[in-house]
C-alpha cells in the first residue's frame, strides 16, 4: 500500500490517520500538502482525513474542496484510483463533485463526538473486504454536520445500485431512528461512487484499531484495503 | 463596482439552524413569526465596470463556490 494523506490548514486528525496506515500495512503514509499539484509517484491510495479543514469556513469541506491537489484526486479517481474521505474528509469529497450529497447540521443541532454501530452493508468492496457483510461494528463519531441528504433520485439510485456502503444501526444491527443520532437519510454513514472506488464516511474507523483503545473494529476496513492492494501490485 | 450575491436554502431542505432562531424569536417574545431559513450574503467589489460581465463573474463565483447548488440557489445583485 502506498497510501498518500491530504492535509488541509485547519485538518486536526492527519495523523491518527497515518499512524493506522502505517499499523495496518507496515509502511509510512506521504502526507501531502494541498498546493500540491500532483501525487505522489505510485501512490495507490489517497485518504483525505477528518477535521476543521478552513475552520469549516463558507461550508464544510468547501474550500478545501476547490484546493489544487483535488485537481490530482480527480484524475487519480477518474483512472480507478481508490480514495478514502473520513468525516471532514467525506465533507470534502462530496463538496468536490467525487461523491453525490452533502452533509448538513446534525438534525439535534448538537456536536457528537461517541461511539456509534454501523451496519457493513456490503462485503464486495476493497474498503470492506476485511468485514462480513451484514456484520455491525462499533466505530466513534465526532462531528456537527454528518446528516446526510441528496435529492430524490439520487438516494433511489444510491440504494438500487447497493452504494450505501455504512448505515447506523443499534448494537443488534436494527437500522432505528434512535440509532441513527445525526438524522441522516436512510441512516445512510458511508457511501461509494458509481465506480465504487471512492468512499465517503462520517465515523472514524483509524481511531479503533488498536486493543489499548477498546475496540479494534476499524482494522478490518484497513487490513482489508492493505489486502486489496497487494492482491493488484 | 459593487455587487451582493445572496444564498439561501432550497425550499425542501431541512433548515435546523433557521428552525432553531424560529423558536428563539418565539422565546422572546416577538408574535407572527411563522418561518426562518437561514441564508448567506456576500457583499464583493470589483474591479471591472462592464454590467453584463460582472454578472456573468459573478454567477460564476456562485456555481463554484459560493453557492452548493444541491441544495442552495443564489441571487446574483450587481449594486453599481
Amino acid at each position: 500500500m502506498k497510501a498518500a494523506v491530504l492535509v488541509f490548514p485547519g485538518i486536526n486528525r492527519e495523523r491518527d490517520m497515518a499512524r493506522t496506515l502505517r499499523l495496518t500495512s507496515g509502511r509510512e503514509p506521504a502526507m501531502v500538502w494541498h498546493t500540491e499539484h500532483d501525487l505522489p509517484a505510485g501512490t495507490d491510495l489517497v485518504v483525505v482525513p477528518g477535521g476543521f479543514s478552513y475552520g469549516d469556513y463558507l461550508r464544510c469541506g468547501a474550500i478545501a474542496a476547490r484546493s489544487p491537489v483535488m485537481d490530482a484526486v480527480r484524475k487519480f479517481a477518474a483512472g480507478g484510483g481508490l480514495v478514502l474521505g473520513v468525516c471532514n474528509g467525506f465533507q470534502i469529497l462530496c463538496e468536490s463533485g467525487l461523491l453525490p450529497g452533502v452533509l448538513m447540521r446534525n438534525e439535534n443541532l448538537r456536536f457528537i463526538c461517541r461511539d456509534v454501530f454501523l451496519k457493513v452493508e456490503r462485503s464486495d468492496t476493497p474498503f470492506t473486504r476485511g468485514y462480513n457483510a451484514g456484520q455491525v461494528v462499533r466505530v466513534p463519531v465526532a462531528h456537527g454536520e454528518g446528516n446526510y441528504i441528496a435529492d430524490g433520485e439520487t438516494i433511489a439510485r444510491l440504494e438500487g445500485d447497493g452504494r450505501v456502503i455504512f448505515r447506523y444501526c443499534g448494537p443488534d444491527g436494527m437500522i432505528d431512528p434512535d440509532w441513527n443520532h445525526n438524522g441522516a437519510l436512510n441512516a445512510i454513514a458511508g457511501i461509494v461512487n458509481d465506480g465504487g472506488n471512492v468512499l465517503g464516511m462520517m465515523p472514524h474507523p483509524e481511531n479503533h484499531v488498536e486493543a489499548d483503545i477498546g475496540s479494534t473494529d476499524g482494522r478490518g476496513l484497513f487490513a482489508g484495503l492493505a489486502e486489496a492492494l497487494k492482491k493488484a501490485a | 463596482m459593487k455587487a451582493r450575491v445572496t444564498v439561501t436554502l432550497k425550499s425542501g431542505v431541512l433548515d435546523p439552524q433557521g428552525k432553531a432562531i424560529e423558536g428563539a424569536l418565539r422565546s422572546l417574545g416577538i408574535d407572527g413569526v411563522a418561518a426562518v431559513r437561514q441564508g448567506k450574503v456576500f457583499d464583493i467589489e470589483l474591479d471591472g465596470g462592464d454590467r453584463a460581465k460582472v454578472e456573468a463573474l459573478l454567477k460564476q463565483a456562485a456555481d463554484k463556490l459560493l453557492a452548493n447548488t444541491v441544495i442552495e440557489n443564489y441571487h446574483v445583485e450587481v449594486l453599481g
